[in-house]
């Protein structure tokens, strides 16, 4: 309960923090949109190509968005050296990483609820035939964007380059999580009856976040106190 | 008999093939006030690093009321105050005392008690970057002090700070220190750290070059530790 306690008070700070300066939800946000609005146009896409990759699109407007709220994620520690208050006071590394994991989380998903309706009109999609199991799939996702996110930024934090290093470490690892999402959202976007395999990547993305999950939050004290 | 307030057993740190710190042993009692001293890269830091939990030992171990320094309990009863003040630019005074109150369990009541002890009440809800520097400093040791701790580490406490705030800081640890509270602080202002020291511990180069109770000399003349126990001496 303690743990839970304080990894809700980093949220929270984290949040706040956030909603004041709006460094990364600008930026974030203006991204995404700039970005499904350029696809759009360069390709012009009919129903059946937005069915084969619609869900590759959006995700890969996701993960480049969330790689720009991650990265901020323990950077936002750095100025006036707040790290080392943390790390310092009673709060576990694993509640530290929680806190700031379900922050990105937040940002995150808050970010692409406000995509899915731009997607749906520029690329004309009637997305919502599954709201809520989209919805489901969506969290899936953005939670295995930003618990890997979150245990990367925690481990590049005092790096030079970490703006470079992040996404070249996060990337790789993401790839059977960002798959089985891709694949999920396809079929989720076109309202097509569920394939057969949709819960063999459903079962690999619930289990990326499982292992994860419980791996960042075992290392993290260790990442943590150097 | 009881376990030491802090007691340094062996403590080794490299960074890389250089050692930080070298073999620093000693004991410390509970309400003492230890003056760590040293040139500029003795180990100083890197030592109060170790104590406070922000960093491990390459070898040996540091231990804080008998328990592991990582041990949530014993990090509870730690306050740390370092080179920078530790607070949230864009977050007001009232809102970095009330984070850093919910993760030791301290209530709104004490965080208000604390904007008023620093004289901060009347900005407590403007955002801190729009402080003063001396504001920021005494906010920081709102910060340090807020939870009770009954070890505080306190890192340089006294640079940058103006006349008001050195008085301010040194009267709330005058009275940390009245009651049973343990302080370790590292500076490079002796006459200010030998009024407030019990005992006094001189780095140079990682090692423990002293350690023992403050004097009278000590007291008298800001010089005497360095250039008797210094690597010149």
């Amino acid at each position: 309960m303690t743990m839970l306690r304080h990894a809700a008070a980093i949220a929270a700070k984290d949040l706040r923090s956030e909603f004041r300066t709006k460094e990364s939800i600008n930026s974030t946000l203006s991204f995404s949109v700039v970005i499904l609005l350029l696809f759009s146009f360069a390709f012009d896409p009919s129903p059946d190509m937005i069915a084969e990759f619609g869900g590759g699109l959006l995700w890969m407007v996701f993960a480049f968005a969330g790689a720009l709220i991650v990265n901020r994620s323990f950077a936002r520690e750095l100025p006036n050296d707040c790290i080392d208050v943390l790390v310092a006071s009673p709060a576990s590394g694993a509640s530290l990483f929680l806190g700031k994991a379900v922050a990105c989380f937040v940002l995150l998903f808050g970010i692409e609820c406000i995509c899915l309706p731009v997607f749906g009109i520029f690329y004309n999609i009637t997305w919502w035939r599954s709201l809520w199991a989209l919805l489901g799939v969506l969290a899936l996702g953005t939670w295995a964007l930003a618990c890997v996110g979150t245990f990367f930024s925690a481990l590049t934090v005092n790096l030079r380059l970490r703006e470079l290093m992040l996404p070249m470490l996060l990337y790789p690892m993401l790839i059977p999580a960002l798959l089985s999402v891709m694949m999920l959202t396809n079929t989720l976007l076109t309202g097509q009856a569920l394939p057969p395999d949709f819960s063999v990547w459903l079962r690999l993305l619930v289990g990326f976040n499982i292992m994860f999950t419980t791996l960042s939050v075992y290392l993290a004290e260790t990442i943590l106190v150097r | 008999m009881s376990a030491p307030a802090v007691a340094a057993a062996g403590v080794w740190k490299y960074f890389g093939d250089y050692p930080a710190l070298r073999d620093v042993r000693f004991d410390l009692g509970a309400g003492e006030c230890l003056a760590l001293l040293g040139r500029n890269g003795a180990g100083k830091t890197t030592l109060l690093r170790i104590m406070g939990g922000l960093s491990g030992t390459s070898k040996g171990d540091v231990l804080i009321d008998g328990c592991a320094v990582r041990a949530s309990e014993t990090r509870a009863r730690i306050g740390w105050l370092g080179h920078s003040i530790g607070l949230y630019d864009e977050l007001t005074a009232r809102e970095n005392l009330r984070t850093f109150g919910r993760l030791y369990g301290v209530t709104a009541a004490t965080v208000s008690e604390w904007l008023q002890r620093v004289n901060l009440t009347h900005v407590a809800d403007a955002p801190v970057r729009e402080y003063s520097r001396g504001m920021r400093q005494r906010l920081a040791v709102a910060r340090a002090f807020l939870h009770g701790p009954r070890l505080l580490l306190l890192d340089e406490p006294f640079t940058s700070l103006d006349d008001k705030a050195i008085a301010l800081l040194q009267g709330l640890l005058t009275a940390a220190r009245a009651e049973g509270v343990t302080i370790i602080l590292s500076t490079h202002q002796i006459r200010e750290a030998m009024e407030l020291a019990s005992f006094v511990a001189l780095l140079d180069r990682g090692k423990l070059a002293h350690f023992g109770e403050r004097t009278a000399e000590m007291l008298n003349d800001p010089g005497y530790l360095y250039r008797t126990f210094g690597s010149a001496a």
